[in-house]
C-alpha cells in the first residue's frame, strides 16, 4: 500500500492514532533502546574504547582489532570449530526431524501416537543446564557408561569427543520438537491425494516420495534456510556449559571466545571486533543460502 | 482408511518394520535417560557408585531429596525464576502481541518502515559487549530488569500472531466499528477471545525460555540472592559444588564425593519436575499454534 499522499496519511495517522500510540509504541521503544543503540556501539569495534571518554569520545583505531584477531593463530581454529560445530550438527540433525515426522504421519493407531509424541517432546522443556548436567554425570569417568564398559574413560576431556556429544544431546534434546512442523503440515497435505496415489497401487515409499515429501517441502526449505543462515550464530549457551578446560581445543567457538575475551578480560573493542565479524558473516551466509536455495527452488527463498 | 483401500504389499510391511524400529529406538534413547536419572535419584552413594542402579526398592532412600528441599539456594532460585519468568512472560506476550495487531492491518500507514525496524533485528544485533555497556549505562546490572526488558519484544513471536489475526475475518472490525468500538476496545473485547491458542502457545515459549535461560542472568545478576534456579543449578551440575549446606554433615572426602554425585540426580529431577509436568496441558494447542507460523514461515 504506498501513499504518496501525505495529506491523506497524516489522517489516517490521527483517525487511527491508538493504532501507533498504544500499539505499537511499547515494541518501538524497546528495540531502538536495546537493539538499535547497541548496534551503534559496534563502533567500539574500531575504537580504543575508554569508560571515561565514553563509545562518541574514544579513539579511533580503525581495523586494528581486525588485523589483530586475523592475524592471531586462534582465529582459524575458532572459525572453524564454529563452522564444523553447525555444519556437521545441520547436517546430523536437520533430517531426523522430518524422518520422525514422516513416520509418525503414517501410524495407524492415534493413542500410541499421541503418547509417543508427548515423550519425544519433553526433552524440548529440559533446560540446557540440566541437559548438560545430565550429560556430564552420565559420561564421567565413574558414570553409567563407563560402568557399563567396565571402563573409566573421561569423555568431557576428549577434544575429538565435544563434537559427537554435543550434536547427539542436540539431536536427542530437539529432534523431537522439530517433527511437530512437519507433522502439522503432512495433516493439512491432501488426503485425497494419498488416496489416489494408494488406488493407482502406489506403495507408501512412493507415496511419501511423490505426496508427502512434495507436501511439505515448502516448509522444508524454510527451515532449511533459517537454519544455514543461522550457522554462525550457533548458541553460546550449550557449548560453554560443555566446556571443560581440557576439550577447549574443539569446544571453543566465536561465541564463547566473544564472551571470554570481551566479559572476563575486559578487552572490549577487541570481543565487539570479533563479534561483529561473526554476525556480518552470518548476514552473508544467510543471503547467499537464501540465493542458491530459491535458484533450486524455482524462484522461491524466502 | 487407507489401509484398507488397497492391500498392503511388501514394499508396505518393509516401511512400517523400518519405520516403527526407528521410531521405538529414538524413543527409547529419550526415555532411559530420563528413567535412569529419576531412579539414580533414589539410590544410596555407594551402591549407585559400585554398582549402578538397581529395582531393589528396598535400598531406595529419599536422603538426597530431603538435602535438596533443605537448601535454602534451590528455593531462592525457585522463588526468584518463577517471579522473572512470569513478568517475562506477560510483558513479552503482550509487548508482541500489542504490536502484532496493527502490523496485521493491509492499509497501515508505515507499515513497510516498521517491518523493516523489526525484522533488521532478526539477522543483525549490537552483540554481546555493547549490549552489556548499554544496561550497565542504564544502571540495570543486578536489577530483573535486565534480564526482563532487553528480549521482551520478540520479532518471530509478533509474526505467529500477526499470522493469527491475518486468518480471522477482516469484516470483524467493520462491524465492531460500525457499532462505534475504538481500535482497543475492539482488541480486547473481541480479538484476545479468539486468540487464546496463539496466545498460550507463546506464553508457554517465553515462560520456558525464560525458565531455562542462564546466560542474560550469568552476565547480569552477580547478586547471589537474585540468582534463578538455573545458576544454581550450574553450580552444582557444571561446576560441580553443591550447595555446602547439602553436604555439610558428612565427613570424609570420598563419602561427600559420592553424595555430590546423587544430589546432582535429585536437584535434575526436583528442576525439571515443574516444567515438565506443566507441559502436557499445553499439547493441545501446539499443531494450531506452530502451524501458523509455518504458514508464511
Amino acid at each position: 500500500m504506498e501513499r504518496i499522499n501525505w495529506e491523506e496519511s497524516l489522517r489516517y495517522i490521527k483517525k487511527n492514532w491508538q493504532l501507533y500510540v498504544i500499539f505499537l509504541l511499547p515494541a518501538v521503544a524497546l528495540t531502538l533502546l536495546f537493539k538499535y543503540v547497541p548496534m551503534g556501539g559496534v563502533l567500539i569495534a574500531f575504537k580504543d574504547y575508554s569508560a571515561f571518554k565514553g563509545i562518541w569520545g574514544s579513539d579511533w583505531v580503525g581495523l586494528k582489532y581486525f588485523q589483530r584477531f586475523i592475524a592471531s593463530p586462534d582465529f582459524l581454529r575458532y572459525l572453524l570449530n564454529t563452522l564444523k560445530l553447525s555444519l556437521y550438527g545441520l547436517l546430523w540433525g536437520f533430517p531426523v526431524p522430518i524422518l520422525l515426522a514422516l513416520i509418525l504421519n503414517r501410524m495407524r493407531y492415534e493413542g500410541i501416537k499421541r503418547k509417543i509424541q508427548l515423550l519425544i517432546y519433553l526433552p524440548n522443556f529440559i533446560s540446557v543446564i540440566v541437559l548438560c548436567g545430565m550429560v556430564k554425570i552420565l559420561l564421567s569417568p565413574v558414570g553409567p557408561i563407563n560402568l557399563f564398559f567396565g571402563t573409566s574413560n573421561d569423555f568431557m576431556s576428549m577434544p575429538e569427543a565435544f563434537r559427537t556429544i554435543y550434536i547427539a544431546s542436540g539431536i536427542w534434546q530437539g529432534a523431537g520438537w522439530g517433527s511437530i512442523l512437519y507433522t502439522a503440515s503432512l495433516a493439512n497435505s491432501s488426503q485425497e491425494l494419498i488416496e489416489a496415489a494408494s488406488m493407482d497401487g502406489a506403495n507408501i515409499f512412493q507415496q511419501i516420495w511423490h505426496v508427502d515429501l512434495p507436501a511439505i517441502k515448502n516448509v522444508i526449505v524454510i527451515q532449511f534456510i533459517l537454519q544455514a543462515g543461522n550457522i554462525m550464530s550457533i548458541g553460546f549457551e550449550k557449548a560453554y556449559a560443555l566446556q571443560t578446560d581440557m576439550n577447549i581445543p574443539a569446544s571453543e567457538i566465536l561465541a564463547t571466545y566473544v564472551y571470554k575475551m570481551g566479559l572476563l578480560n575486559g578487552d572490549y573493542g577487541f570481543s565487539t571486533a570479533v563479534g561483529l565479524f561473526n554476525s556480518i558473516i552470518n548476514v552473508v551466509l544467510l543471503l547467499v543460502v537464501n540465493k542458491i536455495v530459491s535458484k533450486l527452488n524455482e524462484g522461491q527463498g524466502i | 482408511m487407507r489401509s484398507e483401500i488397497r492391500k498392503k504389499t511388501f514394499a508396505d510391511r518393509l516401511f512400517y518394520l523400518i519405520g516403527y524400529l526407528l521410531l521405538g529406538m529414538f524413543t527409547f534413547s529419550i526415555i532411559i535417560p530420563i528413567v535412569y536419572v529419576l531412579v539414580a535419584s533414589f539410590m544410596d552413594p555407594t551402591v549407585l557408585q559400585n554398582k549402578g542402579i538397581s529395582f531393589d526398592f528396598s535400598t531406595w532412600s529419599t536422603d538426597a531429596y530431603k538435602r535438596v528441599f533443605e537448601n535454602r539456594m534451590i528455593w531462592v532460585g525457585f522463588k526468584n525464576s518463577l517471579l522473572y519468568s512470569i513478568l517475562f512472560t506477560a510483558i513479552s506476550v503482550g509487548v508482541s502481541i500489542l504490536a502484532a495487531y496493527p502490523m496485521s492491518k493491509k492499509d497501515l500507514v508505515g507499515k513497510k518502515f516498521f517491518n523493516a525496524l523489526f525484522i533488521i533485528t532478526m539477522f543483525f544485533g549490537g552483540g554481546l559487549v555493547p549490549t552489556y555497556l548499554l544496561i550497565s549505562d542504564l544502571n540495570l546490572i543486578d536489577s530483573m530488569w535486565a534480564i526482563v526488558l532487553p528480549n521482551a519484544f520478540n520479532v518471530w513471536n509478533m509474526i505467529l500472531a500477526r499470522t493469527y489475526y491475518q486468518s480471522i475475518p477482516s469484516e470483524l472490525r467493520e462491524a465492531s466499528a460500525m457499532d462505534g468500538a475504538s481500535e482497543v476496545v475492539h482488541f480486547f473485547k473481541i480479538m484476545l477471545p479468539i486468540c487464546k491458542p496463539i496466545i498460550a502457545v507463546l506464553a508457554l515459549y517465553q515462560f520456558v525460555g525464560m525458565w531455562n535461560a542462564y546466560f542474560d542472568p550469568m552476565i547480569y545478576l552477580n547478586n547471589a540472592d537474585m540468582q534463578p534456579l538455573q545458576l544454581v543449578l550450574r553450580s552444582i551440575l557444571i561446576q560441580n559444588t553443591p550447595e555446602p549446606g547439602m553436604i555439610a554433615d558428612i565427613t570424609g572426602m570420598a563419602e561427600m564425593a559420592k553424595l555430590a554425585e546423587v544430589l546432582k540426580y535429585s536437584t535434575i529431577v526436583v528442576s525439571s519436575l515443574p516444567l515438565l509436568i506443566m507441559y502436557p496441558f499445553f499439547q493441545k494447542y501446539f499443531d494450531k499454534g506452530i502451524m501458523v507460523g509455518s504458514i508464511k514461515g
